[in-house]
């Protein structure tokens, strides 16, 4: 099922020069659609396509389009997330490293049906080198006049700016997003009002992770309805998977949505089996914030279907027995992965991360890490391990931004199929040290 | 009108109307407590999430339910929307679990805390909150340090409500008062130690629910509750004039706002907030200062209502007492009621 897209052009050496990309069709999707076609003529392809968001909820992209509210005389910005700062994610760089110019044409092209003429792509700042690739693409296109006024003399303008955030992972939240943007403290923002109603500067506003605006290229190239044929039911399309973990092949990955796990973890294709031939323990499928699935119910869901790498075969079953495609990142442990040790990163992650505005992620992530820690140490209690998932529940729904629930359903997930991991560190403390040195744990 | 039906009991608020302020109209137990909204500050509120609610209708075109917890002061009404507050177990267990991550950091220290006796959070905790905390770690510290010549910054005190950055933000000029940091190490500050220096910069205490901006001038002189509340009024240039005096004897031991039974600083009459200058609130010390309108209507139910104006020692926080240690010796105390019954004395 191997089918690429965005990827597809890949292997061309210096792709992320203009020239290239122009030789190789870049930009012909760009000047046939503002030759031939009009705004509302875009949004119904990608509507048709069945694009669903890249960055981690997996919305529908067409919908999310179709609320950008319209009000006369207002300025619309359209934003892209290259924040991509979920641990086991790195699908984005790949691709704004190597095609700076298939982002930038989505760019145009996702302004041209929003009618915005500013756009904005908000990057992470460890990926400063990335920002520079991105800077010189968008300089090319300014010069080839594809950027600027009177784009290829069509009569749309739009700019184009990348703006470099200073590295937190809660400025991948789209509210969080916006008021970095606009100069300020990182905060998520309290819904209502969403971006499309009130977004940057007060103005409407569309989020889009970099994978969802680039695929907008692809589908304008294939038509909406070609598009939707690739992939399985509601999964639309490709999507690149971030693969990371004990696997013989780390690595991104272009996948049709569909593609068996199974498949994925051990055919050559991909990630090229488990590492020194070992057993897989368990899979972390969509990014740290999705429940982690031991090796059972990550290959096949509890009626002993097969599972696929598509939004609803890795959903079900809901938490109980699933977890989320999420943002693709897909990270592998093998049978002598520490749970414990896995969740207490992630924890550790999520307390630095939180921006601290809500009470329940600002105290309780903090808290966890602390529980985890001392289990880890050797003196964990069972009650611990009860009061680890109390304090996850009560999280979990009751905060302003998602980061709350990311902090909550990785330890929720990992006591749910893993209890007896926990339990054996409480029970047998003495064994701890051996695992500690085996992991390099520094304390 | 939007017709809202908050435990069982139903309302009919204005358009716009917040499920808070709905419940507010109706008054009673089923108001949910609230810690960082507040109702003279535009965009308070959302933070803390001690005002959660459950939504079991949305409204009466869509009557599902929202899936999730909703904060109360944020959250408009939709006609038809059915809430449970205090009639959902659920509800009250989410609520606690807030209290008790509140709480898990903060000190604790009422007995040398200016705030003690009208506190938002001493209230929250024994209205809301458990026996005892399950948090067994050491708790975060900061300095204390001084915001200005008349403010204390207790951090360790804080609950990162925002009332203050909302003051600085709306009521003085030239911020220079925000949050650095982030996350559990997230602090208010005047950036660099820059002082504020604003004619009403003294506000940022009143709206404080906690102990931590208070009063220098009135530091350590006396618990709240042996002082009397009077409302007095002057000619300001600077702001309405309209003040409550605290005396204790013949004494004014502090100058603050006049606070609604919500604890939320109470509008003038022309529909302005009775926000007080620095100078009022400071330096205008002496009974002569002031035209004396007289004793302080005080709603609230807290400590300071119950040693002047209110009889009923039902209004009493019998656990705040106990923790004051003024529980005469070898009188008992009910636990858990939260309020101090007359009958629940036994000698
Ligand atoms: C804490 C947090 C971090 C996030 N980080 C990212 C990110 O790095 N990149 C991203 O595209 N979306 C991220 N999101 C999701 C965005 O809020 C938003 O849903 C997304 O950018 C929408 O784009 P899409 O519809 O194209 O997926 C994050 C969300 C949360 C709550
Ligand atoms: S959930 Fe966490 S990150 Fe999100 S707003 Fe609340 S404190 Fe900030
Ligand atoms: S802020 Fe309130 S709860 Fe905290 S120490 Fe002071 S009086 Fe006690
Ligand atoms: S100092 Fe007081 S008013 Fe300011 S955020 Fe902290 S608790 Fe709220
Ligand atoms: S009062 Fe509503 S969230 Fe704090």
């Amino acid at each position: 099922m191997s089918k690429k897209l965005l990827l597809k052009n890949d292997h061309i050496p210096n792709i992320h020069q203009l020239a290239v990309y122009r030789a190789h069709g870049g930009y012909a999707v760009l000047e046939n659609t503002l030759k031939n076609s009009n705004p509302d003529h875009v949004l119904e392809e990608v509507k048709k396509s069945g694009l669903r968001g890249r960055g981690g909820a997996g919305f529908p992209t067409g919908l999310k389009w179709s609320f950008l509210a319209r009000p006369e005389g207002v300025s619309r910005y359209l934003v892209c997330n290259a924040d991509e700062s979920e641990p086991g994610t790195f699908k984005d760089r790949y691709l704004m490293e190597r095609i700076p110019h298939l982002l930038i044409e989505g760019m145009i092209l996702s302004s041209f049906a929003l009618g915005a003429k500013t756009s904005y792509i908000y990057i992470r700042g460890e990926y400063f080198y990335v920002a520079r690739i991105l800077e010189a693409a968008i300089a090319e296109a300014y010069a080839a006049g594809l950027l600027g006024k009177n784009i290829l003399g069509s009569g749309f303008d739009h700019d184009c700016y990348v703006q470099v955030g200073a590295g937190a992972y809660i400025c991948g939240e789209e509210t969080a997003l916006l008021e970095s943007l606009e100069g300020k403290r990182g905060n998520p923002r309290i819904k209502p009002p969403f971006p499309a109603v009130a977004g940057l500067y007060g103005c409407p506003t569309v989020v889009n992770n970099v994978e969802t605006i680039a695929a907008v290229v692809l589908i304008l190239e294939l038509g909406g309805d070609e598009y939707a044929k690739i992939g399985i039911g509601k999964s639309t399309g490709t999507k690149l998977i971030s693969a990371s973990g004990h696997i013989n092949n780390p690595g991104v990955y272009e996948i049709e949505l569909g593609v068996p796990v199974e498949e994925f973890i051990y055919s050559e294709q991909y990630c090229g089996g488990i590492r020194g031939g070992r057993k897989l323990k368990a899979v972390v499928a969509g990014g740290s914030s999705v429940p982690i699935l031991p090796a059972e119910l990550i290959l096949k869901t509890a009626n002993g279907e097969p599972r696929l790498m598509s939004y609803e075969s890795l959903g079900d079953g809901g938490f109980a027995t699933g977890t989320m495609l999420g943002s693709g990142g897909f990270i592998v442990m093998d049978e002598d992965t520490s749970i414990v040790k896995n969740l207490y990163t992630f924890a550790r992650f999520y307390h630095h991360e939180s921006c601290g505005q809500c009470s329940p992620c600002r105290e309780g992530t903090g808290w966890m890490e602390k529980i985890l820690h001392k289990i880890l140490e050797g003196h964990g209690t069972m009650q611990d391990i009860d009061l680890l998932w109390d304090i996850q529940s009560k999280i979990e729904g009751k905060t302003i931004c998602p980061l709350g629930e990311a902090a909550a359903w990785p330890v929720a997930a990992a006591i749910r199929h893993f209890r007896s991991e926990f339990e054996s560190y409480v029970q047998n403390p003495e064994n701890i040290k051996d695992i500690k040195h085996y992991y390099r744990l520094q304390n | 009108m939007p017709l809202v039906t908050i435990d069982d009991i139903p309302v009919e608020v204005p358009e716009g109307t917040t499920i808070l302020e709905a419940a507010r109209m109706i008054g009673g137990d089923i108001v949910p407590p609230a810690m960082c909204f507040h109702s003279k500050l535009k965009t308070s509120g959302g933070y803390c999430r001690t005002c959660i609610v459950k939504v079991e209708q949305g409204s009466a075109k869509d009557p599902r339910p929202i899936p999730k917890p909703v904060a109360s002061c944020r959250t408009t009404v939709m006609d038809g929307m059915v809430v449970r507050n205090i009639t959902s177990p659920e509800n009250l267990e989410a609520r606690a679990g807030v209290v008790e991550l509140l709480l898990i950091n903060h000190p604790l220290d009422c007995p040398v805390c200016d705030q003690a006796g009208e506190c938002h959070l001493q209230d929250l905790g024994y209205e809301h909150g458990k026996e005892a905390t399950r948090y067994e770690f050491a708790r975060r510290e900061f300095e204390p340090t001084d915001i200005g010549e008349h403010i204390k910054l207790h951090m360790n005190r804080c609950i990162l409500c925002y009332r203050c950055v909302k003051v600085a933000d709306q009521i003085t000029d030239g911020r220079c008062h925000g949050v650095i940091n982030r996350g559990e190490v997230a602090e208010i500050s005047t950036y660099i130690e820059k002082a504020i220096d604003n004619d009403f910069s003294g506000n940022v205490i009143d709206v404080c629910p906690v102990g931590a901006l208070t009063d220098k001038t009135f530091r350590f002189k006396s618990r709240v509750w042996f002082t009397k509340p009077v409302d007095a009024h002057r000619n300001c240039a600077k702001c309405c004039g309209k003040v409550r005096l605290w005396y204790q004897g013949e004494e004014v031991l502090r100058v603050t706002a006049r606070k609604d039974q919500w604890g939320e600083v109470e509008d003038n009459t022309d529909g302005t907030t009775a926000w007080i200058c620095n100078e009022c609130r400071f330096d205008k010390k002496n009974t002569t200062d002031w035209t004396i309108e007289g004793p302080s209507k005080i709603d609230r139910h807290s400590v300071i209502s119950a040693n002047h104006y209110e009889t009923s020692l039902r209004n009493i926080k019998a656990d705040t007492l106990k923790m004051m240690g003024s529980v005469p010796h070898g009188v008992k105390v009910e636990l858990g009621t939260g309020a101090l019954d007359p009958n629940n004395l036994h000698k």
